[in-house]
């Protein structure tokens, strides 16, 4: 099954996904060296973001998210590809500078009818999020 | 969004791996705000320049696009580094941050940028004229270039700006276009304002009123002390700092004055004057530094400190932050020499929000900066004694 969206950030990624129903600002949410979501009573504390799908409303906090999206990816530890409800610029320029796959308006909200663990393909040139 | 044949072939990366990562940011942008296309620019200001503010992950993504051979094409200029590139000892600021801001200049100055590092371009000669369409990041400059000058720019991101001043445009959305460039509040003055603190102290009070409507003002005398321009600059900053107001005109001043029909209106008396100055101080004890130059100093203003200094000497720590081109006037005419003989530093490169006060020992500061009386508490964690330069300069 394929859903239409809107292409942001180019590039193909595969993986599982994690569904996070909370704005993150990645300056502080997130730690930068392990993919962990350091905040304390996040919707995705304590779980790690490396090599997932992370889908999630929008960005959110400080401009300098964007460069720990890009510290992220040096060190292994970026999401395989991101699908946000509405893309705000901090997450969408994370996202080209660190070349990680993202989408954004999908037809269907993603966070509703996403499940956690789903094995999803995003494909940023199209815009396009699909499932077996 | 439309691209013209040569943008599209810029975004397919004919240009090279930096043009095309800019032009994939720029057109992102583009369509996140719902422009038709793009606008040359004809300057461009970086903010994300001081190591404080950007971190390590700042740096490695400077030292990556530098690393990819990234070129600015138009000219191009730097918002305040975190520490004056000569005095940086004198301020107090510790090695490894030098060590680390002078690699974040380098990967700047290696793309062909200019090292005027100052939120004040327009004191340095850069002035983009009424219509004129630019890429700037600092809020404060932003502010000043879309009301005092009347030109046109968005409030830029550092990767934003960048990404304009590599590809030479900016995608077309916002105060590129006339209809965002009305103004959907009114504040009525009525009180004299003369000085950067009452200016400041406005400045500070309608921009959370603002919210997201560009304010307008009427009862504003252009009869203020010293130079107009540097109190449009401070009313502006305070405005962007407390809220994020990127444009406003004044009645008879500003190039511009452009009021919706159904603005809502406003009063601000001596009331409200007091009252905003009475919230941005916070301090209960006397300064261990004194900071004026939020946004840097014109030369007007160092004048001014170094009238009131000469054959004085300092109680507490003073510095006058301004721009390295500013402070060679100030050495020329004599008022840096004035001020370090009263014990005070002229700062260049750098002011008080951007560098690392805390670290460089101080935890109580006075300032005249509506916007540094906001920052200075929220960013640097400083009590904040705010005043008018006379009365701060006597604490």
């Amino acid at each position: 099954m394929q859903i239409k969206g809107r292409s942001i950030s180019r590039g193909i990624g595969r993986g599982e996904v994690l569904l996070c129903k909370e704005a993150i600002s990645f300056l502080g949410d997130i730690d930068p060296k392990t993919g962990i979501c350091v905040a304390p009573k996040h919707a995705i504390e304590g779980k790690c973001i490396a090599g997932k799908v992370l889908v999630f409303p929008q960005g959110r906090g400080s401009t300098v998210g964007s460069y720990v999206i890009l510290q992220l990816a040096k060190n292994n530890k970026a999401p395989a590809a991101m699908v946000n409800l509405e893309a705000e610029p901090i997450i969408a320029v994370g996202a080209i500078i660190s070349k990680i796959p993202m989408v954004d308006k999908l037809e269907k909200d993603p966070l509703t009818f996403l499940k956690d663990g789903q094995k999803v393909k995003v494909d940023g040139e199209k815009g396009t999020l699909s499932f077996d | 969004m439309e691209l013209t044949k040569i943008q599209q072939k810029m975004l397919d990366g004919e240009s090279g791996e930096a043009v095309a990562q800019s032009m994939e940011i720029l057109v992102a942008l583009g369509k996140i705000y719902g422009a038709d296309g793009m606008v040359p620019v004809s300057s461009a200001q970086i903010a994300g320049v001081s190591y404080k503010t950007i971190g390590q992950a700042g740096l490695e993504y400077l030292s990556d696009l530098a690393g990819k051979k990234a070129k600015v094409r138009i000219p191009t200029f730097l918002n305040p580094a975190g520490m004056d590139r000569d005095q940086w000892q004198k301020m107090g600021v510790p090695a490894d941050f030098a060590k680390k801001q002078i690699e974040v200049l380098d990967a700047f100055s290696s793309m062909g940028i200019t090292m005027s590092c100052t939120c004040t371009p327009y004191y340095i000669g850069i002035r983009p004229k009424v219509g004129e369409h630019v890429a700037w990041a600092e809020s404060s400059a932003v502010s000043f270039c879309n009301s005092v000058l009347g030109a046109r720019t968005n409030r830029e991101g550092g990767p934003s700006a960048l990404a304009a001043a590599i590809c030479g445009f900016t995608p077309n959305f916002g105060y590129h276009l006339d209809e965002k460039r009305k103004c959907g509040l009114l504040v009525d003055v009525r009180v004299p304002l003369k000085t950067n603190a009452d200016f400041g102290a406005l400045g500070a009070w309608a921009g959370p009123l603002a919210k997201h409507r560009n304010p307008a003002f009427i009862g504003i005398s252009k009869n203020v002390s010293g130079q107009l321009e540097d109190r449009l600059k401070a009313l502006g900053a305070a405005m962007a700092a407390s809220g994020s107001v990127a444009l406003f005109n004044i009645k008879g001043i500003t190039p511009e004055y452009n009021v919706a029909e159904d603005a809502e209106k406003v009063v601000f008396g001596s009331e409200e004057l007091i009252a905003s100055k009475k919230s941005l101080n916070s301090a209960d004890s006397p300064p261990q530094l004194i900071a004026i130059g939020c946004p840097h100093a014109s030369l007007d203003e160092i004048k001014e400190v170094a009238e009131k200094v000469k054959g004085k000497k300092m109680a507490h720590k003073l510095w006058v932050c301004t721009a390295r081109e500013t402070k060679k006037k100030a050495d020329k005419a004599g008022y840096t020499a004035i001020i370090e003989a009263a014990g005070g530093l002229v700062v260049a490169d750098t002011c008080m929000v951007v560098c690392p006060l805390k670290e460089a020992g101080f935890g109580c500061t006075a300032t005249n900066s509506g916007k540094a009386g906001k920052y200075l508490a929220s960013l640097q964690n400083q009590k904040v004694v705010y005043g008018d330069v006379e009365d701060i300069l006597c604490k």
